[in-house]
């Protein structure tokens, strides 16, 4: 284990060097900070008590007015329409986006890894089954795909954030499986593989033992920068009304409502702007950690 | 094999992969009840009235196989089902509305193509000066910022606060005008291009009120896909000028733009081909978002809107259509890449 413990020291250090991947690092720090004390930063005042935290709460004195409110110290960010907190939505979007993010990069990616593997190691049959499928997904342009799935599953009974959710998932898992059966091509070849062959051992072992680790490196790069833009599509498909629901602390939802305002110019400038401004500091993170680890990993640009 | 070959093994290619994409918005129908999915069958708008009829009649209660050649018959025939929101047919309502989209495309690829690479090239080339900061910084901001919030800003800004601009292609009055004059005949529509035809028309002054409508979707447009394309152009073009092929150049006495431009540019222009496909993905899905913000009459807003109202007759048409200019634009790009890297074909 010796050699990787130093590998991982020296990408620390590199990543370290450049500003951007600092900066990097902060806001991604930030975004996580945010998102696990969420309840802390933004606690629910309200009294009553919330079935699902995502959920908006809303003052029960405030009343149910469309017009938003500016900020004040009550409400740090302002209200939006119907006098939902955006303070409280945009630092619960924060620790939302996380969850979701991790929901569909966990799912897309154990999908990818298996699909991959079984097409790669195999192939044949398996692969050109498999690659077909991929094929056919990877057809379409993402998000029209995503609508496509979103509309017919909220039309089947699903609510129209699980139908966000699984469709960000349907339209992910091609990519990770193919740049994964792509490093399973790449590494099967290679010596190792054929020695652990011959020493009998099992098909799951060379996969998990052999292949698996070798083939990590740009599946890492590709999820962190995937993890952005996961986010981004999420955000978008609120946007476009088919993802979360009315009040709930996703920050394409709260632009979604503020889009009326926006109409108004300036007038209620915080029901776009504080969302706006934390998708892109989460966006951004992520680009640029993506960008860092990039330059990192590529053994062309290292030891230099 | 010979790029004839090539070319014509990929449009073969097409073939299977078109008809995955119809099986697969086939069967993610099937999730959906009969009711709604008639409207995909249906002819026109008076049938709405008698659904329950029109299952039978279009066999939505026989076995699968045979839904689905009925389907796909209907749309080989040209029939495309009736939108149950926009009260019209499918087919009718996706074409009107193309020309619309196709007038921003038309303004912001020139623009996202030549800005784009230039920025990426000199970037490239004046690596850590100024003008690299200053590149890199729009190439980060314009991968960051969503559409949907920079639309918002802009449209916030110039629209609502400032006034310069309405929303949509045209303003209120000139847009009542203008079907006026296209019922009695006064104005004739050769493209459907706002800006083209009012100056075949001989209208500058539609011209220019078209002209500053595609302003600020283009701008969205044009700010995401030239981040992209300039990051991909600098990184690659920086590639290319680490080769040794460039420094043997210049040791022969070749001077420095001929380097840089008739050598290292060119070579890095290839990977850029490559990414010009999923561009033109990207383009499709900002188009959809950009279109929305601006409540711009193009075939994004319109499968945005029926998206939203649960319309599957658009949204469903609407991603064969994109799945197919998607397609096609990968093949091209692939027939480029291989007519410009001979190593491609013969593999």
């Amino acid at each position: 284990m010796q050699p990787s413990v130093k590998e991982f020291k020296f990408m620390l250090t590199r990543v370290l060097k450049s500003p951007l991947s600092v900066a990097g690092l902060i806001l991604i720090s930030y975004n996580v900070i945010l998102a696990v004390f969420a309840p802390f930063i933004a606690p629910n005042t309200t009294g009553a008590a919330l079935p699902d935290p995502y959920m908006i709460p809303r003052d029960p004195a405030a009343g149910i007015w469309m017009q938003p409110n500016s900020p004040t110290p009550g409400h740090l960010f302002g209200t939006t329409s119907l006098q939902v907190d955006l303070f409280y939505g945009c630092v619960w979007g924060t620790r939302f986006a996380f969850q979701l993010g991790l929901e569909v990069i966990v799912t897309t990616l154990t999908v990818g890894l298996v699909l991959g593997m079984l097409a790669g190691y195999y192939g044949g049959f398996i692969d050109e089954v498999i690659m077909r499928f991929t094929d056919i997904i990877l057809a379409f342009p993402g998000l029209i795909l995503a609508m496509v799935f979103v509309a017919v599953l909220s039309r089947s009974g699903w609510s129209t954030l699980n139908a966000a959710i699984l469709s960000i998932i349907l339209i992910g898992w091609p990519g990770y499986t193919r740049l994964i059966r792509g490093e399973v091509l790449r590494v099967r070849g290679e010596d190792y593989v054929e020695a652990a062959r011959a020493s009998g051992a099992s098909d799951i072992r060379i996969m998990t033992r052999h292949i698996l680790p070798n083939s990590i490196y740009s599946v890492i790069i590709v999820a962190s920068l995937d993890f952005g833009s996961i986010v981004l599509t999420a955000a978008a498909l609120s946007f476009l009304g088919l993802g979360s629901p009315p009040g709930y602390a996703d920050w394409g939802r709260l632009i979604f409502d503020g889009v009326p305002y926006a109409g108004s110019g300036f007038a209620y400038w915080w029901t776009f702007i504080y969302p706006g401004i934390f998708i892109v500091l989460f966006t951004l993170g992520w680009n640029l950690l993506g960008d860092a680890l990039r330059d990192v990993l590529d053994p062309l640009s290292r030891r230099k | 094999m010979g790029l004839r070959e090539y070319i014509i093994r990929r449009l073969l290619l097409l073939i299977p992969i078109m008809f995955g994409v119809v099986i697969l918005l086939f069967a993610v129908m099937q999730f959906v009840d009969p009711g709604i999915r008639v409207t995909v069958y249906i002819r026109n708008v008076r049938q709405m009235l008698e659904v329950q009829r029109y299952i039978h009649v279009y066999g939505l209660d026989q076995p699968i196989w045979t839904q689905f050649y009925n389907w796909l018959a209907q749309i080989f025939q040209g029939n495309f089902g009736v939108s149950a929101y926009y009260r019209e047919e499918v087919l009718h309502g996706l074409l009107a509305r193309v020309p619309a989209t196709f007038e921003i495309v038309l303004y912001s690829v020139p623009i996202i193509i030549f800005v784009g690479i230039w920025l990426g090239v000199q970037s490239a080339v004046h690596k850590d000066k100024p003008l690299d900061h200053l590149t890199r910084i729009f190439s980060i901001l314009g991968t960051s910022l969503p559409s949907f919030f920079f639309g918002i800003l802009l449209s916030a800004i110039f629209i609502a606060q400032l006034k310069w601009v309405t929303a949509g292609r045209i303003g209120f009055s000139s847009g009542t005008l203008l079907s006026l004059m296209i019922q009695s005949g006064t104005w004739h529509q050769y493209t459907g291009l706002l800006t083209v035809d009012s100056l075949l028309n001989g209208n500058p002054a539609f011209f220019l009120e078209a002209l500053e409508h595609l302003v600020l979707p283009a701008m969205v447009l044009v700010f995401i896909q030239t981040a992209v394309m300039v990051r991909v152009t600098r990184s690659s073009m920086l590639e290319a000028l680490s080769k040794t092929y460039i420094t043997a150049a210049r040791a022969k006495g070749l001077s420095k733009n001929e380097v840089i431009y008739k050598h290292a540019r060119r070579n890095a222009l290839i990977p850029v081909v490559t990414i010009s496909g999923l561009l033109v993905g990207g383009m499709m899905t900002g188009l959809v978002i950009t279109e929305t913000v601006f409540l711009f009459p193009g075939v994004g807003n319109w499968a945005a809107t029926a998206a939203q109202n649960f319309d599957l007759s658009v949204v469903i048409v609407y991603a064969m259509f994109s799945a197919a200019i998607f397609v096609l634009a990968n093949l091209v790009v692939d027939v480029l890449y291989a007519y410009i890297d001979p190593r491609i074909r013969l593999g």
